[in-house]
């Protein structure tokens, strides 16, 4: 059924829908929305048989969904950016355990400097703790992508994250098509668990493994994960059958057939790029786009196919490997047949900084001209950080970057986007 | 593709009024997209909120930069924060206040816009009168669908009708009402001066 | 198959069963239908009083509900010693997380119950003083506060056993751990605020609240099984010696403990929404130097010469218990 609803209020259905047994979570923006309209639903009993537990911290919040789920239950969470990191320890003996708990990431800016921002710090700050990481481009995705994370996390006894942009996704407004029970149901039948904790039949969970094993587990964890992605693409055909709609799997392509410079990015930017690309097509551009959906396992195979006719490749991310450079950057990197020196990142969108068509025309036009450096931050302010740059080369300080820059201007002016 | 950019301050239902504004399109058979442009919650800030509507799927996401449509819900940011930035040159704009724009010191400035784009009205005072809260977006999104065209007030009403609990939701659309009977009004009167 | 009930012929201690008692008044350990939930083979060191407390926890616990138990278990030498892949010594179904979740893990797993309508089965959180009082505090004070149907059993060593012997907050004053070393002019552990976690849980006003140790049995199984007569956040607080270290002789650990009892140094009483309800007297008062010289880790205190200064202070908390907590019947204060 079409609806006009908040980005979280359509997971939150999403979810709803999914017959959660247990869900606990800790309020951090901008996942609130999501985990106070299922409370809703469960306080009114419009979601049942399911446990809502507000717990004390995000770190709570994941041991308390891996209680649940190792006892049987479908559980699920949700968190953002420095939650994401409270749990971090609890994120890792999840997958390490294989419970296949669902989280939704609404992703945000890890400080310091503090940001409540949209970008893709936290998610990828996570990415080889051994969960299955999907990015959402737009609401439906996003709502879509849940009901497949129940799935396949059941079927693969992983944990599976949900990725959508906290404020540009969770809290816009969009037209979106809710499935019905029926249809979810269909797709999603109860949880029977591999191992669970029952009284009837004991088991022993979590033993320390030392180093005569510890190898060969983590060898299956990884071949696991891989043979996530054989399973995946007919899981969305799947999908396609029930719900009369793509959704989710490894990639999307965008006007990639004869492109000569492909542009690949995750979640809700592949919009604007898409908009951007149609403008320079019909200046006669040979420009495509490959979105990655599921970031982990990380689609080698698709993406090598993908990027195989490119002559360069422009990776907008949203995210930095301080020190080094590009994150989903060098994932590609690593899947791009050709020199890794055509493959360029751009950074942008930091701690929420919008990315305009505008900003994205000038830079795959330099794309396009082979002007692009290795690394590019998108609309930095240069003349802001030279200025610092040299103030620090003549006096040199510690402390913070943030507090240190308004030495030199005294406030930073509001802007609109 | 329509883009309505809405200012105001925080606690004034600026974000509210664009996702009414976004139902009342999607009820329409349209495509809507609203978003707000701000963080933590605080009562009044300075808040933006932004909404697209199409007939085609909306897949950008940057900020409304060049509005064809400005909503002003709280008079007290003009001269404070650049509201009319890329208004364009046909743009609509809609002031909540019980001045004119003469006495605003916006004369000059909409000069360079179409005049029968450019309205007043006092919503605050038609929400205090109708709902008994300075709570003006209902009524200012009544005056939108009259200057626009682009939103019909049924659909905005019933978008209203949607959101709010009956009592509420009625004194809301009473003011809707109003402001969207207001601005039609002006809309006669500058037409007439014009052709007068 | 008849059970042929055999009599345990034990002198020197209370520890097993008393053959004089009827069947119902015997212990759990006594019986042979126990469940020995940890069961032997575990990696523990001889004389460990946490493998002890365990096993007479949980097997009083298996008894209480029927054998219908889940039990989630911190990080520590609990853990370490009875999980050693790829066995274990776990009768029942345990899950091991974290150091510091046990308490929320075992939220999640009552919930799993609740939604499953399995009212029958209980669950049982359990973690050394390390994964209680300092890295399990909020996961526990959040349990705690959402009254989730949950019995936490803490076993007190006093300090970091498994990594060594550092020191927790749990550790008491005066005590020699690898990071509070009584070398110049240190006598070992500081006389901090202390982080009485029993009186802890109290202020939280949940349904029960115990402390035992491992020199009594029969009191601590009684514990177990009031405990598990209650629904809602439940806490009980055992006692239980650790010969590395504590330094003390391994066919010494219960003795050790009643020491820490008949000295007042370790309070052994109930409460229940906050208030105590009961209290296990001294029968014997002992001055706290009877507790502390068998043990190496207070030795520094008694070399030539001897702190007196540190022993006088461990008194005054010892003191500080008996009249906090009524340990001693008036007869007794005043003599």
């Amino acid at each position: 059924m079409l609806k006009q609803v908040e980005g979280s209020a359509a997971v939150a259905e999403a979810v709803a829908l999914c017959r959660p047994e247990v869900i606990c979570a800790y309020p951090i923006s901008p996942q609130t929305h999501i985990v106070e309209a299922l409370g809703r639903m469960v306080t009114a009993g419009k979601l049942r048989p399911c446990e809502f537990i507000n717990v004390e911290s995000e770190f709570a919040a994941m041991s308390v969904a891996i209680g649940a789920s190792a006892a049987g239950a479908r559980a699920y969470t949700a968190t953002a950016s420095q939650g994401l990191l409270f749990m971090a320890e609890a994120v890792y003996n999840a997958a390490g355990l294989g419970l296949p708990i669902v989280m939704t990431v609404a992703n945000r800016a890890i400080g310091a400097p503090i940001n409540i921002w949209n970008d893709h710090s936290d998610a990828l700050s996570q990415r080889d703790c051994g969960w299955i990481q999907l990015f959402a481009e737009d609401n439906q995705e996003a709502l879509d992508l849940h009901i497949q994370a129940f799935r396949l996390a059941e079927e693969l006894s992983l944990p599976v994250m949900v990725c959508m942009d906290g404020y540009i996704l969770t809290h816009a407004y969009e037209r979106v098509d809710l499935p019905t029970q029926q249809q979810v149901d269909t797709y999603l039948p109860p949880y029977e668990p591999r191992q669970v904790l029952d009284p009837a039949n004991p088991v022993s969970i979590g033993a320390m493994v030392g180093p005569e094993a510890f190898m060969e587990v983590r060898y299956l964890a990884h071949v696991k994960q891989r043979q996530a992605l054989q399973l995946m693409p007919s899981w969305a055909d799947e999908f396609k059958r029930i719900f009369g709609r793509e959704s989710g799997g490894l990639t999307h392509t965008y006007h990639l057939e004869d492109a000569d410079t492909v542009v690949v990015a995750l979640g809700s930017v592949l919009g604007t790029i898409k908009d951007t690309v149609d403008e320079m097509r019909e200046q006669g551009v040979k420009i495509g786009v490959l979105g990655i959906t599921c970031f982990r396992p990380w689609p080698t195979a698709a993406v090598r196919a993908a990027l195989a006719a490119a002559k360069r490749v422009l990776v907008l991310e949203k995210s930095l490997a301080v020190g080094m450079g590009g994150i989903v950057s060098n994932n590609v990197a690593a899947s791009y047949a050709g020199s890794p020196d055509l493959v360029h990142a751009v950074i942008a969108g930091l701690g929420g900084r919008a990315i305009t068509r505008g900003s994205l025309h000038r830079v795959f036009a330099q794309a396009v001209a082979g002007s692009l450096e290795p690394v590019t931050f998108l609309d930095l302010d240069h003349a802001l950080v030279e200025r610092v740059l040299a103030r620090e080369r003549e006096q040199r300080r510690s402390g913070p970057i943030a507090e240190n820059i308004l030495r030199d201007i005294g406030v930073v002016a509001a802007k609109i986007g | 593709m329509f883009q309505v950019r809405i200012h105001g301050r925080g606690g004034q239902g600026v974000v509210t009024a664009a996702e009414l504004l976004s139902v009342a399109a999607f009820r329409e058979g349209r495509h809507a997209q609203a978003f707000p442009s701000f963080g933590s919650e605080r009562m009044g800030a300075p808040v933006v909120a932004f909404c697209r509507i199409d007939d085609r799927p909306i897949r950008l996401r940057e900020p409304i930069l060049a509005p064809d449509a400005l909503i002003i819900q709280d008079p007290t940011l003009l001269h404070q924060v650049d509201l009319f930035a890329g208004l364009l040159a046909d743009g609509f704009v809609l002031i909540n206040t019980t001045r004119s724009f003469e006495e605003l010191g916006l004369s000059e400035f909409l000069a360079r816009f179409r005049r029968e784009h450019l309205y007043t009205v006092p919503a605050t005072e038609l929400a205090l009168k109708h709902v008994g809260r300075p709570l003006p977006n209902a009524a200012l999104l009544g005056g939108f669908a009259a200057v626009s065209g682009r939103v019909s007030l049924e659909s905005v009403n019933a978008a209203i009708r949607e959101k709010f609990p009956t009592t509420v939701a009625q004194a809301n659309a009473a003011a809707a009402s109003a402001a969207h009977a207001y601005v039609t009004q002006k809309m006669r009167e500058v037409v007439s001066a014009k052709a007068g | 198959m008849t059970y042929q009930p055999i009599r345990f012929y034990q002198t020197g201690t209370f520890t097993v069963g008393n053959r004089l008692l009827p069947d119902e008044q015997r212990s759990v350990q006594a019986n042979m239908r126990r469940t020995n939930s940890l069961n032997s083979g575990h990696r523990a060191c001889q004389g460990c009083g946490e493998a002890l407390g365990a096993r007479y926890a949980i097997d009083a616990a298996m008894e209480a509900t029927h054998r219908q138990l889940i039990a989630a278990n911190a990080t520590g030498c609990l853990e370490v010693f009875s999980t050693p892949y790829p066995e274990t010594s776990w009768q029942i179904p345990w899950i091991h997380s974290l150091f510091g979740n046990a308490a929320a893990v075992a939220t999640g797993i009552a919930a799993a119950m609740s939604v499953k309508g399995r009212r029958d089965v209980r669950v049982v959180a359990q973690g050394g003083d390390g994964g209680t009082t300092d890295i399990g505090f909020a996961c526990l004070s959040g349990m705690f506060e959402r009254n989730d149907d949950v019995l936490y059993i803490c076993y007190d060593n006093g300090g970091y056993m498994n990594t060594g012997v550092q020191r927790s907050s749990a550790t008491p004053p005066g005590a020699r751990t690898n990071t509070t070393m009584p070398v110049g002019a240190s006598s070992g552990n500081r006389f901090d605020q202390g982080k009485y976690l029993p009186a802890i849980a109290m202020a939280h006003d949940i349904p029960y609240v115990a402390t035992a140790t491992v020199a009594e049995l029969h009191d601590l199984e009684a514990k177990v099984r009031r405990a598990m007569e209650f629904r809602g956040a439940r806490y009980i607080h055992i006692l239980v010696p650790c010969p590395l270290g504590w330094g003390h002789d391994s066919a010494a650990t219960i003795r050790i403990a009643r020491l820490a009892k008949e000295t007042g140094l370790f309070p052994v009483f109930e409460a229940e929404r906050g208030a105590v309800t009961q209290v296990s007297k001294i029968k014997l008062k002992l001055p706290v130097e009877e507790y502390l010289r068998p043990q190496q880790r207070f030795a520094h205190l008694f070399r030539d010469p001897p702190r007196r200064d540190v022993i006088e202070h461990i008194q005054q908390l010892a003191d500080r218990n008996i009249h906090r907590y009524g340990l001693l019947d008036a007869v007794e204060r005043q003599a």
